[in-house]
């Protein structure tokens, strides 16, 4: 599909919606998503569908996603004929997980609304839609997405059963087949080495702690998504108000702690930090993307300690996406390895923080 | 105290009625078992005493089960156990015997949805009546439970049974 190419170069210049470093809470949270899956009734799930039959729940799920005007500017990618360095463009802007990308045969992902929607198609369900939020706005993408359901509902029959309720490929998953993630960005805890103390409170809530992007994934820059894994026996509302009164506001309060910390009793080391920090990204010649994220890491807590005055979350954020791989080749229009991409990046850095040219 | 039979510890105690007349024994767990047949494990944790239970239960079915396959997706439990993914919508009815307990696990307990409810389902387009109401008649069950009002809970138990059958 020529049209939805386009549509990605367009997405590499900017950040999306939901970056743009705004929200309640943004200071810490980053954003708010949630997920359902969904599988329609009378097609096999998707480890067991014929090439044909995922081929025909492919362009009916898609036509019925267009059709049922579920977001405005919603467009449709194809990702078995997308390459790669599209693909990766997905996974960077968190529309589509690492399996979607990798994965084979007949699938693809709707966005709409500024990147605030994406439904992928095939998955591992038939349908994962998420909604995507700036700061901690669990409720409103609640109700966003419960309305695209009730949409696509209109059109799917969606495999469900009185007692299991939504019916997954991963059992893990059933019953309302949601799963609610809360990004937070947590350097201070990180540096004061209280963050095992959040995982260990988490892991006693029944909730996954996981890296940047998702499953599997490491936790750089200091970004941590908390998420739920129970998702049978309790409502929607319910898991809802669990992340929204219970475990974030306290996870909030913990950083906040930390953070006045570092201020009080240890402003030299924090602004040791958060000044090598610039010093490095306004000047170093050759950046990898891990040490990339750590840096920005350690200046967005100076942004937002005040202790640095001539940068803008806003452009942090973006520094965030714009150096990962598949953005930054896009970017420069060209593929890259090694060194000549970590030099297209520190230059990148150097330029948009106004450092040495 | 020490066993009636050897001198180790007793740790345990029975007390048997037999002909009016009230005998009490007290054995070690060794003496116990081979004497008195009691399989007797102590400290057993109760989680797992009711994990023993179920997976006895369960086993039998197991046994039935080994070669049943989904008539619709070909999948057997055992292929399932090692992808971890089902084959079809229709396997959780199947295989509902094996896979309660791996439920439970998984989600702290929980046996039936309590969530959403679409609209529409059953495949066959017909829009069917909203089932939202078992949510209500659970939480209502539940109320009932606690408040010890059997009589109200028997009838919502079997509201939610009939519910459940649609």
């Amino acid at each position: 599909m020529g049209r939805s190419n386009m549509q990605i170069g367009d997405l590499t210049g900017q950040a999306g919606e939901w970056l743009r470093g705004t929200g309640p809470m943004s200071d810490i949270v980053i954003s708010s998503r949630i997920r359902l899956a969904r599988n329609v009734m009378g097609y096999p799930f998707l480890s067991k569908t014929s090439r044909p039959e995922r081929q025909a729940l492919e362009h009916r799920v898609r036509d019925v996603i267009l059709g049922s005007a579920v977001s405005p500017q919603t467009f449709y990618v194809d990702l078995e004929s997308a390459p790669q360095v599209d693909r990766d463009l997905l996974v960077e802007r968190h529309l589509i997980s690492k399996p979607h990308a990798a994965g084979e045969g007949a699938r693809g992902v709707a966005v709409g609304e500024h990147e605030t929607i994406s439904i992928m198609v095939n998955e591992e369900d038939h349908l994962r839609i998420q909604v995507l939020r700036s700061g901690l706005q669990l409720e409103e993408a609640w109700e966003q997405i419960n309305q695209i359901d009730d949409k696509l509902e209109a059109k799917l029959d969606w495999a469900f059963h009185p007692r299991f309720g939504y019916m997954t490929a991963c059992p893990t998953n059933v019953g309302t087949g949601i799963r609610v993630s809360v990004m937070l960005h947590l350097p201070a805890l990180k540096l004061t080495g209280e963050i095992e103390k959040v995982f260990r409170a988490a892991k006693e809530m029944r909730l996954a702690v996981r890296g940047l992007y998702g499953e599997g994934t490491e936790a750089t820059g200091d970004f941590y998504q908390i998420s739920n894994q129970t998702t049978l026996g309790k409502s929607e509302e319910e898991i809802i108000n669990d992340f929204k009164l219970l475990v974030i506001p306290k996870i909030i309060d913990y950083e906040h702690h930390a953070r006045r910390t570092l201020l009080n009793d240890r402003t030299v080391a924090l602004d040791d930090k958060v000044q090598r920090a610039v010093g490095v990204l306004r000047h170093a010649r050759l950046m990898s993307s891990e040490e990339t994220l750590t840096l920005l890491s350690h200046l967005r807590m100076g942004i937002n300690l005040g202790r640095v005055k001539d940068v803008e979350i806003k452009t942090v954020n973006e520094l965030f996406l714009m150096t990962q791989p598949a953005h930054l080749q896009k970017l420069m229009g060209r593929k890259m390895d090694g060194d000549v991409r970590r030099a297209a990046r520190a230059e990148f850095i150097r330029k948009r923080l106004g450092g040495v040219a | 105290m020490k066993c009636d039979n050897c001198n180790k510890p007793a740790t345990v105690h029975l007390t048997e009625i037999r002909q009016g007349k009230k005998i009490e024994k007290h054995l070690c767990e060794m003496c116990a078992a081979q004497s008195e047949g009691l399989p007797v494990k102590a400290h057993t944790p109760i989680n797992e005493l009711l994990t023993n239970f179920v997976m006895a239960h369960s086993g039998l079915a197991k046994e039935q089960q080994q070669g049943v396959a989904c008539e619709h997706c070909g999948i057997t439990w055992a292929e399932f156990r090692q992808s971890g993914l089902f084959g079809c919508a229709g396997d959780y009815a199947v295989f509902e015997k094996d896979l309660t307990p791996l439920l439970q696990r998984a989600h702290e307990g929980a046996t039936h949805h309590t969530g959403k409810v679409p609209g529409r389902a059953g495949g066959t387009g017909v829009p069917r009546k909203r089932t939202v109401d078992l949510t209500k008649l659970r939480k209502e069950l539940q109320r009932a439970i606690e408040a010890e009002d059997y009589e109200k809970a028997a009838k919502l138990r079997d509201a939610i049974r009939e519910a459940e059958q649609v």
